[in-house]
């Protein structure tokens, strides 16, 4: 069983990493880059997959050269065999149908074609969930999206997998498709490992992992628009059909409320306290008081 | 049968037991899976802290696993000494001799460190059986098929299949309680252990116990500074750390109402050991287990169909005084229970294994230090109530306390000999009288006085960590009258009368009229020590797989 994982290099959201401008736009270059963290629940889909039925598991992303230590973050966290960065200056400023253009298209240049895709759940800059839909159109697999749980029966080449419909927790369908198939993870996907021979596997998976993380470049390949074989035109900024006009921060909501500063060692201001929350929850100040 | 994932050896528990029958049964190529419930080997247990190889021993930890005393253990202790106390007055004895009986090397280890470093290794050499190990998950109990024991059942995994089942699975066994071996119904038969590791400096230890590189010290302490209760206090010698602790007799611990915490206070604060722990007290951890008393609970078969039960789920601890020993036993008992079943598979008769097992137990001599004969042929007359207060009275009368005082050149000598060790009554007399009596006669008194606050029970359960199963409690109080359980609300080390942060609270129900006194549980501090199985009545179970409280040192 072959998987592929597609990831993305997003800004660093977690306070303390991320920086924003005076206009409140992200600094990008003062934001660390990390792997996108919907895509972790899409590496365990694959993991599931490699320990149950064997195979091998590929990481691939498109980005910037600096997205190879995010492809070294996916291998850390999780597994893979190996890893693929397509990475040119013709793809920059790719709106989401350009990416999933070139990202198809590499898909499509491996050696073999993959039996399942992997995608998570959209990202948390572009935050659209469009590429992997879209990159699935062009490859025309099946496509089960919102996915929590999956089993796959390789004899017949079918996937079934709970997904959650209209992404609520309440409502979940079972549904089936035939491989090659492609599946969006949900953010509520959790692998499961009930055998210990499956749990043992996993072990021996993490243990090569850590093994082989620091030598992550030995295990990725680099691919430019000419090895994937696309037009220039139809990728980067050229092959965008969306242009974001401008952006514009969420302005902040005004503080407007009346505040009044009571010191604890106030006793005549911590009464009024005590007043003004009485009768917001209809208790008896003097009561307390007493007490 | 039904298709279970199916292994020739299943071992439960991956403490140095665990770990030695995993080690055989790998040695004999033998397909092994070693099931653990923590998040790592070691994070469950906790020990006194000295692990012994014996001479007559079989098989010790560092024949099984090489390099364990370089790499997993803490220091030899090269010195043993008692210290007999009553109020400020001390009289001490070297029990070297007694140590070092029987002893081809004794070092002190932090369960932790010491476990983890084994689970590396069992999971190395089982692995190449074809087996491994697996932390974090659950057996909860015995398979069967039209009554037979086939497997085990777990939290986390499916039901698994073995053809032989070794239970390592500690003093609270799930599996020999499922099989009817052992229960957690007369506090007699159990001891208490709470322990304090305390940070001090390789130096620092070096100084204020006069030893050296590769040399430790253990001290035990006896007499009037318990309430009474029947038991001591230990402190050993880590590299840079001590274990300090103290274990009492659960019966007597109930009866006395005394609260464990308090009473390892009492030892903390004691002006002798203000030599040792100096102005600069700073508790690492606290911690508490149940610990078995071989001479009463030691299963003489412990073995049911393909189970053989090892280690302290079969009662595999020897305390006898100033004897300490458990690890090792459980150690040379997981290596032979592997080793009958493996030459059982070799005779086809693989049934077999259980009674082979306990056949080794007894041709080894393992049997006998954990039952000791002299402890059962006198128990009648030394643990008989008239004969206690006889000799209770004599002791502490002028003719009792003028024979301690023409025995005393030959006191220390007494004290060094091992069969007289084994035979200690089970009795007020070996642990307080004696001891109080042999301090006020001979001993000196102490001139130091002790700096040592140790800290309070809210913040010692506040240092621990948890990972709390939130609604999913593992314990349930059946009975919560007080005269069903209130004992725990003492006796539990984590609960304490008054305080409002730990495992058991009474409460006051008011109904008609009438008021009720009843116990109340909260299980989040719940250090898994068993005590509650024994003195309440509960429906009693580990928590899952990597939930509940995780000890960074043991």
């Amino acid at each position: 069983m072959h998987t592929v994982v597609l990831t993305k290099g997003v800004p660093d959201f977690r306070e303390g990493q991320v920086s924003f401008d005076e206009d409140g736009h992200l600094e990008r270059g003062k934001t660390p880059t990390v792997m996108n963290p919907n895509d972790q629940f899409a590496l365990e889909a694959a993991l599931q997959t490699r320990v149950r039925h064997g195979g091998n598991v590929s990481v691939m992303s498109m980005g910037p050269p600096g997205y190879k230590e995010v492809l070294q973050e996916a291998m850390e966290s999780v597994y893979a065999d190996d890893l693929y960065l397509v990475s040119d200056r013709e793809m920059a400023a790719a709106d989401t149908w350009a990416t999933a253009i070139t990202l198809s298209a590499a898909i499509e240049n491996l050696d073999e074609m993959p039996d399942i895709i992997f995608a998570g759940f959209k990202t948390a800059d572009g935050e659209t969930g469009h590429t992997g839909p879209q990159a699935n159109w062009c490859l025309d697999m099946p496509l089960v999206t919102h996915v929590i749980s999956l089993d796959i029966d390789e004899e017949e080449r079918t996937l079934r997998a709970k997904r959650l419909v209209e992404g609520d927790i309440e409502e979940i369908e079972t549904v089936e498709v035939s491989l090659p198939a492609f599946v969006v993870t949900d953010p509520e996907f959790v692998p499961s490992y009930r055998s210990a021979g499956e749990r043992l596997t996993l072990k021996d998976l993490r243990a090569a992992t850590t093994e082989r993380a620091p030598d992550y470049e030995d295990y990725l390949t680099v691919w430019d628009h000419a090895d994937i074989n696309v037009d220039p035109d139809y990728i980067g900024l050229d092959g965008s059909p969306t242009i974001v006009s401008s952006v514009d921060p969420i302005p902040k909501a005004p503080a407007e409320r009346e505040a009044t500063m009571v010191e604890p060692e106030d006793v005549d201001g911590m009464q009024e306290v005590l007043e003004a929350m009485q009768s917001a929850v209809g208790g008896d100040a003097a009561a307390a008081e007493g007490d | 049968m039904s298709d279970y994932e199916h292994y020739e050896a299943l071992v439960v528990g991956a403490g140095p037991g665990g770990a030695a029958a995993a080690a055989t049964f790998a040695n004999y190529g033998i397909e092994t899976l070693v099931l653990e419930r923590g998040a790592e080997a070691g994070s469950k247990n906790v020990s006194g802290g000295l692990i012994y190889a014996e001479e007559s021993a079989p098989y010790t930890i560092d024949d099984l696993f090489p390099g364990f005393r370089e790499e997993a253990s803490e220091r030899p202790i090269t010195k043993y000494r008692i210290h007999n106390l009553a109020g400020d007055k001390v009289e001490s004895f070297d029990l070297t001799k007694l140590h070092e009986h029987d002893t081809e090397w004794s070092d002190s280890v932090l369960r932790r460190k010491m476990d983890s470093w084994l689970e590396d290794r069992v999971h190395e050499r089982t692995r190449e059986t074809g087996g491994g190990l697996l932390t974090g998950v659950h057996v909860t109990g015995l398979l069967r098929e039209e009554g037979k024991i086939v497997g085990v059942e777990t939290d986390e995994l499916d039901p698994i299949t073995a053809d032989v089942i070794v239970a390592a699975d500690g003093v609270n066994s799930e599996l020999a309680r499922d099989a009817g071996l052992m229960d957690w119904d007369e506090p007699e038969e159990w001891f208490q252990g709470v322990k304090a590791v305390v940070d001090m400096p390789n130096d620092v230890i070096a100084d204020r116990f006069d030893v050296g590189e590769d040399e430790g010290a253990a001290h035990l302490f006896s007499g009037d500074l318990f309430q009474g209760v029947r038991g001591g206090g230990f402190l050993y010698t880590n590299r840079d750390t001590l274990s300090l602790g103290t274990v009492f007799h659960l019966d007597s611990l109930v009866a006395e109402q005394a609260e464990p915490h308090e009473l390892l206070d009492a030892m903390l604060t004691h002006p002798l050991l203000a030599q040792w722990l100096g102005d600069d007290y700073t508790e690492l951890e606290y911690s508490a287990k149940l610990v078995p008393d071989s001479k009463k609970v030691a299963l003489r078969e412990p073995h049911f169909g393909r189970l053989l039960v090892v280690g302290d789920a079969a009662g595999q601890m020897q305390a006898q005084g100033p004897i300490i020993k458990g690890m090792n036993h459980a150690v040379t008992a997981g290596a032979l229970a592997a080793e009958a079943y493996a030459q059982a598979k070799s005779r086809n008769e693989p049934e077999k294994a259980g009674t082979r097992y306990a056949h080794l137990l007894r041709s080894e001599g393992v049997m006998q230090k954990l039952r000791p004969r002299g402890y059962e042929m006198f128990r009648g007359v030394t643990e008989d109530d008239g004969v206690t207060d006889i000799v209770e009275s004599v002791l502490t009368s002028f003719v009792g306390r003028a024979g301690i005082r023409a025995l005393s050149g030959q006191l220390e000598r007494l004290y060094n000999v091992p069969a007289l060790s084994s035979m200690i009554p089970d009795t007020q007399t070996p642990y307080v009288t004696l001891p109080t009596v042999i301090a006020e006669e001979l001993g000196t008194p102490v001139r130091e006085t002790s700096s040592v606050t140790p800290p309070s029970l809210e913040e010692r359960i506040g240092d621990l960590t948890y990972d709390t199963d939130i609604g999913n409690p593992h314990i349930t109080v059946l009975d919560n009258s007080w005269e069903a359980s209130g004992a725990a609300v003492a006796a539990c080390p984590v609960s304490a009368v008054d305080f409002g942060g730990g495992c058991y609270r009474e409460e006051l129900v008011r109904t008609n009229g009438s008021e009720e006194r009843v116990v109340s549980l909260d299980t989040q501090p719940c250090v898994e020590c068993g005590t509650c199985a024994v003195v309440a009545d509960t429906e009693w179970t580990h928590p899952r797989g990597d939930k509940g409280v995780e000890f960074k040192w043991g």
